[in-house]
């Protein structure tokens, strides 16, 4: 039995038991929901280009996955982890250059007309492939895509792809707009990038700047029986201390992404009415990671970077900074990915004695004012948790003889001052583990790099051995064999810590009570909602 | 007539420096302050690579040179342009037009609200000095003053919106209600009752401190005395006499809290999920979008000035010796 296999069973029995423990009632209630009702829920951004298939970000999926769809979904209990949407299925040739999807028959567009294998040409090769934050990676060696026929797309690629990064990153990277509608225009600048038209079980009705999105239902939705909710309204209340009052004051009845501050939770959790669920997010996760600047003499050091992984106590992290709502981490690869997540790696012990050996060792004697070297650390200021964290690290470092000057700055200035001018020694981030290394991981290791991109290695850490490992796996299509190259990368990671690691956590959905089918995949707030309803 | 718009005049032409100025100052606050727009875009979406970066840099125009920059702004700004936001990707007057009404309907409401409420309680507390009244007034006042306004706020709408369910927790109006007419604007009163309340208290106590002040000058003066020794009522001294005397700095007062006002609207907003100018204004400063804030700040300056050319006119009309001095200069 694989790990993944063992993972998996876990999951499966963790969420029997859950669903035992809230009895078969709610199952059998969930099976035949009412239809009808308006679902409105909490927002705290607005984005200015709400297109998925060009911003494939969670603040864009959060309101447009619900009237634009993708290729396919995030699945608990799916073949590959995957539900499918607007595929039906899909197959890579031998060679890895190729792929193909079966679309499902009889979709109709918002507008009428009818969906087609040319809309998923068009949206991968003038969109996915140029335009997405995302898709300019796993697309990058896309050359074509055939239309055999109406419901057939065959993905060409230049460079053999491989099909389990291709299947990993389908609900992100493969959000499909209308052809008809964004050919021979400027794509950026197009009205329907605010407007949007899709496939989706809610069509796009109203946006009110500053208040909110409303969504209502589509009538020719493709899943007989879906959407069950009328409308759906997103509200813009940007206060954090906002969503738990229009909660408890039942002017809202979702509130997802920890719209609801963690501290709030506990007493939140009391109200009549109001449940608070930490499951939806398994395909989403968050990572809390020190980056490192391997510029600095100091840092460059593997004894001191691990004396620093030492130094953190990850179990008060966990329990103190997220309340116990995450994990602690052993690499680069989350639990929650047990595809590829690997537990045998080299792990650091809160050892307060042994970091403190280590720099001896390294010869950072502590000076007469007990301090070794002095360090400019800056969290990110975009999570409370982040923020924390910086404060914590700064304490648990002195505790080790190394003297933290916490730089706390705003989101912009941040990402300045760490992606472009490395103006940092030790840095807090949070980056998102998104279903597959290649996705948005293996970045922040690898070198060459240039500056000014976010969320990469900005570190100046070059390691040819890891380098190696990370572009053979973008082009070894065999499953294990390309899943076995991630672990060498996780254990590499975890021995020579280019970045460090420390928890993993997924966001809180809190709901009334009376909406139903809540947090059933693991991309649920960023998935379409079809079967989400409303007891009246 | 005449000097009203001699006045007008001008003041017109008098700030068209201080406007210049204001722009100077902003732009080079918001350029020392690290990071730009598409740092700040390229965050809201979750990364970019460094070509992305790259072209939204030169279709912005952030390739170019900071005097170059300031240079084009204020030229575009010299033919009424108020230019491009890069954060909403749409024309910045278009947005401050869709904000400014519900900024001007809570700072209007709770300009009346602090300035009615606050000159009645202070004339009331200054009508009988040291008298029980006075002091229990003056220590509430004290108390007000003293909550910051987000406190306030969050209080409030825990109380009449979470607890009693009285009052809407947030936002301008009932969402997509298909409301018109009357309705609607029972509606939008319903939902600007804590906000109102939230930003007006505190001014409320401002404005009753120092009628109470200047009424317990104006008490003291010969002419009072005059007046109490005519034998005239005491209702009436208090009301023709004192009151009328101590509520002139009061205008003063209302011309420059104005400006204030529309900080504290900042919070208020915010807190209260109404789409405004001061959240906009929060959105702008964070998003780095140096063509929205200084859109903002130039349209908030010449509100503020616009308030206080008004307050100078009233205060011309009640007072006859300052319309003087300032025609006759």
């Amino acid at each position: 039995m694989t790990i993944a296999d063992l993972s998996r069973r876990t999951l499966l029995q963790a969420g029997a038991a859950l669903l035992a423990s809230t009895a078969l009632p709610t199952f059998a209630r969930a099976q035949n929901a009412p239809s009808g009702g308006r679902l409105i829920v909490a927002a705290d951004s607005e984005p200015k280009n709400l297109n998925p298939a060009i911003v494939a970000s969670n603040g864009v999926f959060f309101v447009a996955s619900k009237v634009v769809e993708p290729l396919a979904e995030a699945s608990f209990e799916g073949k590959d982890g995957l539900s499918p949407r607007l595929a039906t299925s899909w197959e890579g040739s031998a060679d890895g250059k190729s792929v193909t999807f079966k679309l499902r028959e009889g979709v109709k567009w918002h507008d009428g007309k009818p969906f087609t294998s040319a809309d998923v040409a068009f949206s991968a090769l003038s969109i996915w492939k140029p335009l997405q934050n995302l898709g300019r990676l796993v697309f990058a060696n896309l050359e074509a895509v055939d239309t055999p026929d109406e419901t057939t797309a065959v993905f060409r690629f230049s460079k053999p792809t491989p099909l389990q990064l291709i299947r990993n990153a389908l609900p992100v990277v493969s959000s499909v707009v209308p052809k008809h509608v964004y050919e021979g225009t400027d794509i950026g600048a197009n009205p329907a990038n605010v407007k949007l038209v899709g496939t989706g079980p809610f069509k796009f009705t109203e946006y009110k700047p500053g208040e909110y999105y409303r969504l209502t239902r589509n009538e020719d939705y493709w899943a007989e029986g879906e959407p069950k909710l009328d409308e759906v309204i997103f509200r813009v209340l940007p206060d954090r201390a906002g969503a738990g009052a229009a909660l408890e004051a039942e002017e809202i009845q979702l509130a997802a992404f920890s719209a609801v501050p963690l501290t709030d939770l506990d007493r939140i959790s009391k109200v009549p009415g109001i449940k608070v669920i930490s499951k939806g997010y398994e395909a989403l996760t968050y990572q809390l990671v020190v980056e490192i600047n391997h510029r600095r003499k100091e840092l460059a050091d593997l004894k001191v970077r691990q004396a620093i992984a030492h130094a953190i106590d990850r179990k008060f992290v966990v329990d103190t900074i997220f309340l116990g709502y995450a994990a602690a981490s052993t690499g680069p690869v989350p639990k929650n990915a047990p595809e590829f997540y690997d537990a045998d790696v080299p792990t650091y012990d809160f050892d307060i004695a042994k970091a403190n050996a280590l720099l001896d060792e390294a010869g950072y004697k502590k000076g007469a004012n007990g301090t070794r070297f002095s360090l400019k650390l800056r969290p990110a200021p975009y999570f409370n948790e982040t923020k924390q964290f910086g404060d914590y690290l700064r304490q648990a470092l002195a505790a080790v003889g190394i003297d933290a000057q916490l730089v706390n700055a705003d989101s912009a200035a941040h990402q300045k001052a760490v992606y472009t001018d490395h103006d940092f020694d030790l840095a807090v981030a949070p980056p998102v583990f998104r279903g597959d290394p290649a996705i948005s991981t293996t970045i922040l290791v690898k070198s060459g790099t240039p500056a000014g991109v976010p969320f990469s290695n900005q570190g100046g850490y070059a390691n040819k051995e890891l380098d190696d490992i990370i572009a053979k796996a973008a082009e070894t299509v065999d499953t294990a064999a390309r899943t076995d190259l991630y672990r060498q990368f996780q254990k590499l990671v975890a021995a020579d810590l280019p970045l460090i690691n420390v928890a993993e956590w997924g966001f809180i959905t809190v709901a009334r009570d009376t909406v139903l089918n809540v947090s059933n995949n693991p991309r649920w707030a960023v998935s379409n909602w079809a079967d989400t309803a409303l007891q009246s | 007539m005449n000097r009203a718009l001699r006045l007008i005049r001008r003041r017109a032409i008098s700030s068209i420096p201080v406007l210049l100025i204001v722009i100077v100052l902003t732009f080079l606050l918001l350029e020392s302050a690290s990071g730009d727009a598409v740092d700040a875009y390229l965050l809201s979406i979750g990364g970019g690579d460094a070509t992305v970066a790259q072209s939204l840099r030169q279709a912005y125009g952030l390739d170019q040179s900071m005097p170059a920059r300031l240079w084009l702004y204020v030229s575009s700004l010299a033919k009424l342009d108020l230019g491009w936001s890069v954060t909403f990707g749409r024309p910045v007057l278009d947005l401050i037009l869709e904000r400014l009404p519900n900024t001007l309907l809570l700072m209007g409401s709770a300009t009346a609200l602090s300035f009615g409420l606050g000159s009645a309680l202070g004339i009331l507390a200054g009508a009988k000095p040291e008298s029980l009244r006075d002091r229990a007034l003056s220590t509430v006042s004290l108390i007000l003053y003293a909550i910051p306004s987000f406190w306030l706020g969050l209080v409030l709408s825990i109380i009449f919106a979470v607890q009693l369910r009285w009052l809407p927790t947030s936002g301008i109006e009932t969402i997509a209600s298909g409301k018109t007419g009357l309705t609607r604007a029972a509606d939008i009163a319903a939902h600007l009752v804590l906000p109102v309340a939230a930003l007006a208290l505190i001014y409320m106590a401002l404005f009753l401190r120092v009628t109470r002040a200047g009424m317990a000058e104006v008490w003291r003066l010969d002419f009072v005395l005059f007046a109490r020794s005519k034998g005239l009522s005491r209702a009436r001294i208090v009301l023709r006499h004192v009151a009328r005397n101590a509520l002139l700095p009061l205008v003063t007062m209302l011309g420059l809290q104005s400006a204030a006002m529309l900080g504290g609207s900042v919070v208020i907003e915010s807190i209260f999920a109404i789409p405004g100018f001061g959240r906009l204004a929060q959105e702008a400063v964070s998003g780095r979008d140096a063509p929205l804030l200084m859109g903002i700040i130039v349209v908030s300056a010449v509100l503020v000035i616009c308030v206080n050319l008004v307050v100078d006119i009233v205060y011309a009309a009640l007072d006859p010796r300052v319309g003087a001095s300032e025609s006759g200069g």
